[in-house]
């Protein structure tokens, strides 16, 4: 399984970041195989409208069937809901800790956007 | 001839002067309210609205049966508002701009074009003037094409005023392009010259002649007349601040109602924004 990280820098033990859609990086973590892919989130993040959308359309065409992040916004929830990815909450410490939290399920899965949309 | 009346800063008297110079010129004016997102013209001039049409625009509807999920309208859209997903299109209306670059991009002549209703246009007569006003609606994020459907209701011939939003942004430029001269309506304080300051620049991009109208001129201080110099403006008119027009103005009366004195002036800068117009046209072909 693919799960994808939002992050403010490109490793595994940069910070978490809690923002989704103008997240600084993102990164991809295969669990299966333990491969690592980071992708530069920039060109979503600096979106004038619509950023969290298009960095949802991003993490479902990688394939990820997971998501950790802090918060997340109505239009981007219902993208990744759409495409059938679980959204978990974790706001603070490194990727590689958030990422272990959610694989010992201790990470709360979120049933509906936690911000207001910006629209 | 058109005047379109803007400000960049807000509340410093667009509406009281718009009104006033509408009154003033009656069945020769008609009066365009494009503050579309809070059009209040109406509370002064008490017009009879004849005519209430809606206004939409497009936005992509998607026939999935014959959809390949190409990803191409996604691709092609500015504005993030289409995801394609496997198997699932998402289309998220408020973002749409209405451009259909989407429909014309679709390999497969999968989208059509549904409407979303932004707001209506309303007109009517208030004495012998002509009104019309958009009136956007609420939560609603997009005026300017709103703002163009009130512009289309222009009447050739008359005086056109159009009463514009505050601000510099994308709803003023679309209330003020195409007009023939614009007057920016400023009070002499730092805030009102910093906003003006914006209110010239954007002007001078749309390569239209403007001049100033002072508010409440005798308040603050010097600076503005010494900014309208420095950047060769013309002080048009100066309207005195006093405590009569506030309360007839919150009640809901012309400035003319208590100073009918002012008509004069209202006819004299109607008449020499005029001539500033055929000045400017005849260098223009010079």
């Amino acid at each position: 399984m693919i799960v994808a990280v939002t992050a403010k820098g490109p490793e595994l033990s940069s910070e978490v970041d809690p923002r989704f859609g103008r997240a600084a990086y993102i990164v991809f973590i295969d669990t299966d195989t333990g491969d690592v892919e980071v992708l530069d989130n920039r060109k979503n993040a600096e979106a004038l409208r619509g950023a969290g959308i298009q960095t949802a359309s991003t993490v479902a065409e990688r394939g990820a069937k997971a998501l950790v992040t802090g918060h997340c916004g109505p239009n981007a929830f219902e993208v990744l809901k759409s495409a059938g990815i679980k959204v978990a909450n974790q706001s603070g410490g490194t990727v590689k800790s958030a990422l272990d939290a959610f694989l010992d399920d201790k990470l709360q899965i979120m049933e509906k956007a936690d911000v207001e949309g910006n629209s | 001839m058109i005047i379109a009346i803007a400000s960049g800063k807000g509340g410093t008297g667009k509406t009281t002067l718009a009104t006033a110079m509408a009154g003033v010129l009656g069945a020769g004016g008609q009066l365009l309210d494009c503050d579309v997102e809070e059009p209040n013209a109406h509370l002064f001039l008490n017009p009879r609205i004849s005519e209430s049409r809606r206004v939409t625009v497009p936005v992509p509807r998607i026939d999935e049966s014959k959809c390949t999920y190409c990803r191409k309208c996604q691709e092609v859209c500015r504005f993030n508002a289409l995801v394609v997903l496997p198997g699932h299109v998402l289309v998220f209306d408020q973002l749409c701009h209405g451009c259909g670059g989407c429909v014309r991009r679709c390999p497969e002549r999968c989208i059509t074009e549904g409407e979303r209703e932004i707001g209506f246009v309303e007109k009517g007569l208030a004495g012998d003037l002509e009104w019309v006003q958009g009136r956007l609606r609420i939560g609603e994020a997009m005026a300017p094409p709103l703002i163009r459907e009130v512009k289309k209701e222009m009447s050739p011939g008359k005086t056109v005023l159009i009463d514009a939003p505050p601000g510099t942004s994308c709803p003023v430029i679309a209330s003020v392009q195409g007009s023939d001269f614009v007057i920016l309506v400023t009070e002499p304080t730092p805030f009102g010259r910093h906003d003006l300051k914006l209110a010239i620049d954007a002007v001078r991009v749309l390569g239209i002649p403007c001049g100033v109208v002072l508010n409440r001129a005798d308040m603050g201080d010097r600076g503005t007349h010494e900014l309208c110099s420095v950047e060769g403006i013309p002080v048009l008119l100066e309207i005195p601040h006093d405590r009569k027009t506030a309360e007839n103005y919150a009640s809901g009366g012309l400035i003319t109602d208590v100073h009918p004195e002012y008509k004069d002036s209202f006819v004299s800068l109607a008449d020499d924004i005029r001539r500033r117009i055929f000045q400017e046209r005849r260098r223009r072909t010079a």
